[in-house]
């Protein structure tokens, strides 16, 4: 099976650390990875914040850069979604039709394509998870980054309250309405505060990011991570 | 008094959000209401197993309705005009207003009662009324304390959500007595009290007023039968005690046979105010004997929306008001802040539609969003808001930073060279970002830190490394 990476244009630029935990878990499991060069962004932000046009020409190019791939593997519960869902509305059911069914969240393709629970990750501190909005209503992840997490060795997964209420990042949304996302994030990180968790994880950076960067102002002492770098952490590599 | 033309040349809903959420007793409020209201829905949606089926239901009888609007129109005006009533035709806001004052007027009276009715709201009913002489009394208690308080609504179920018990009390102490029926001496905050008050200011008026005007739930095209849901019975009292009864209702409500009100009877009370089943249902099919029927079939807008191929689901909408309680940004900006009688999503999508976007409001409405898809899962009409708001702000004018911005990104995007180019400059500069950003990206860096930027890419990474081999 011919694996290509979809790295995401967030991760490649401020998280490369997400995209080498890709690597390492998936290499770890057999996979036969590849990461198609040419590829740069799905086109979310352009389409999101009222550049279809742009959007498009990304869309076309994502389709060119991953068709000839069994599956691709995307670390991002939003990216995903904006291929998977946006992609046939904006290039058209045909053209789309071949490439964005291939197109998996990385916890997907783990459970789903895989089909392990068990990724022999060990992780021992107390962890808690935002399932991130397009991860939930948008590819509908249900319990699989939970059930991925419940199987890491020390691992104490606690729950987070109102943990289906969406950040306030939203892209663009975080600038255009600058209070009403700090209002929602203020909330959110009460939230996780209330937890007792060392590490807030998600599927998603940019809302790591949104909420780590409150996390931090605020000195909360929280760190944020990915879910695919606490699954590609190992007794050896901690 | 209230109406949707106080709001026009308010500030963007940016502004206008920024100032709510400064007003914690407002944010308390709604944070308390909209939780109450959405677990009592979570529970009765989850009690029937076809829920699904019921939503795709409500969903294609409304879109065959729209699809053949204008055959099911004409088959209710020939419906209503057998059955003894009158059928009014308004292009807009001021020709329905018209119509209606024309109306009140005909009959020589300066008083008329009102069933609680979103559409009257839109158009600027009331205020139109009053500049003919004509003084307009809401009966459905929320909107009571609304018009007491001269105060606009701020959600479409629930209009004085943003008030609390011992403001409605004051309310009704400094106001009622100015409208008729005085609060009674000694009056306290208890909902039971505040509750009697109410009823007998209002008592009064129903028995003596002679026109009532309303809107309606559901138009049946096949009976020409008018529908209104309420839970209050004051609906109940208006439409059967007066004279005239005018109902002024958008050409959208339509359904074409009674059977399909079985559906929307199921779907609204427990998408609304998370009742099995709401507590009055008034039908009425024309004229009766003893009153006069005036139904106004209002467009202001509505026609404009059914030719927009994406943005005309919203004409689907049932007014339940399920999207606004799920949604976390209606909860901390309040329902003001959108600036229109449809508040909360199903308002980011719907006014700019009627309206245009020409305002600098109607254009921020569709970005009053976070896309988080939480109302498009509430909507027992499957309206995809998501969809419809990012397809608005396709449409909207952009500010020219923004453009360039959006332009410039999508350069570098467009050609992985570009972006590896970019990646490497950040990363050479990045011990020079500071910590606060300037310009628009301020908002960023006001309450939150941005990431360190990493020395190196990931894609450099997998070249230098060969994909980590080496």
């Amino acid at each position: 099976m011919r694996v290509a990476l979809f790295i995401t244009c967030v991760n490649d630029t401020l998280f490369p650390g997400t995209g080498r935990a890709v690597v390492t878990l998936l290499r770890r499991l057999g996979c036969d990875i590849e990461f198609p060069q040419a590829q740069t962004c799905c086109g979310q932000m352009h389409v999101n914040t009222g550049y279809p046009e742009e959007g498009r020409r990304l869309a076309r190019h994502f389709l060119d850069v991953f068709a000839g791939y069994d599956a691709v593997v995307a670390p991002s519960g939003s990216c995903a979604a904006m291929v998977r869902e946006q992609y046939p509305r904006l290039v058209g059911t045909d053209e789309a039709a071949a490439t964005v069914p291939k197109v998996h969240e990385l916890s997907e393709f783990l459970v789903d394509v895989l089909g392990v629970t068990d990724v022999g990750a060990s992780f021992p501190h107390r962890v808690t998870y935002h399932p991130t909005c397009h991860s939930l209503r948008g590819l509908h992840l249900g319990d699989r980054p939970t059930r991925l997490l419940q199987q890491v060795r020390g691992l104490e997964l606690v729950p987070l309250p109102g943990a289906e209420e969406c950040c306030g990042f939203g892209g663009t949304f975080a600038v255009k309405n600058p209070a009403v996302s700090a209002a929602m994030c203020g909330d959110k990180v009460g939230n996780i505060m209330a937890t007792g968790a060392e590490v807030l994880c998600a599927a998603d950076n940019s809302c790591l990011m949104h909420i780590g960067g409150t996390l931090k102002r605020q000195r909360a002492g929280v760190r944020i991570m990915h879910l695919a770098e606490i699954l590609a952490t190992t007794e050896a590599t901690r | 008094m209230s109406g949707g033309n106080t709001f026009l040349g308010m500030p963007a809903f940016p502004q206008n959000a920024a100032a709510a959420v400064q007003d914690s007793q407002l944010r308390f409020n709604l944070r308390k209401a909209t939780h109450t209201i959405r677990g009592k829905r979570a529970s009765v949606v989850a009690e029937l197993p076809d829920w699904e089926e019921l939503r795709t239901a409500g969903k294609e009888i409304k879109d065959h309705t729209l699809r053949n609007l204008e055959r099911y129109l004409l088959q209710l005006e020939e419906a209503v005009t057998a059955a003894g009533g009158h059928v009014h035709w308004a292009a807009d806001a001021e020709e329905a207003n018209r119509i209606v004052a024309g109306l009140v007027k005909a009959t020589g009276e300066t008083t008329v009662v009102k069933v609680k009715s979103m559409a009257t709201q839109e158009i600027g009913l009331n205020e139109a009324l009053e500049d003919q002489g004509i003084s307009a009394y809401e009966t459905d208690l929320a909107e009571l304390i609304v018009q007491l308080g001269d105060d606009w609504p701020s959600h479409i179920l629930v209009p004085a959500i943003h008030r609390n018990r011992s403001e409605i009390r004051e309310i009704f102490q400094e106001k009622m007595a100015s409208f008729g029926r005085a609060a009674p001496e000694g009056l306290t905050d208890e909902p039971r009290a505040l509750a009697e008050a109410a009823r007998l200011h209002l008592r009064e008026r129903f028995l003596s007023t002679k026109v009532a005007i309303s809107g309606a739930n559901f138009m049946i095209a096949e009976t020409g039968t008018l529908v209104v849901l309420e839970s209050e019975g004051n609906g109940r009292m208006c439409l059967t005690l007066p004279e005239t009864l005018i109902s002024v209702v958008g050409i959208e409500k339509l359904l074409p046979t009674w059977q399909d009100l079985e559906v929307f009877l199921q779907l609204l009370p427990r998408s609304s105010t998370g009742e099995r089943m709401n507590p009055y249902t008034s039908t009425w099919t024309g004229a009766v004997e003893g009153q006069e029927f005036h139904l106004v079939l209002l467009d202001n807008g509505r026609t404009r929306v059914l030719a927009d191929e994406v943005g005309r689901q919203a004409l689907r909408c049932i007014r339940c008001s399920a999207c606004l309680n799920v949604c976390p940004v209606y909860e901390r900006a309040g329902g003001h802040a959108y600036g229109s009688v449809y508040p909360g999503p199903i308002g980011a999508i719907l006014t700019p539609q009627l309206r245009g976007m020409e305002s600098e409001l109607d254009a921020s409405l569709p970005y009053a969003s976070t896309l988080c898809g939480a109302c498009f899962e509430a909507c027992p009409v499957a309206i995809d808001i998501p969809e419809v708001l990012i397809h608005l702000r396709g449409k909207a004018r952009h500010p020219r930073a923004e453009r360039l911005g959006m332009r410039a990104a999508g350069w570098v995007l467009n050609s992985p060279a570009r972006l590896a180019g970019a990646q490497r400059l950040g990363g050479r500069l990045r011990r020079f970002v500071p910590g606060r950003l300037p310009g628009p990206l301020s908002a960023w860096t006001d309450t939150r830190d941005i990431p360190d930027i990493p020395a190196e890419s990931f894609r450099d990474w997998w070249g230098r490394t060969d994909g980590g081999t080496r």
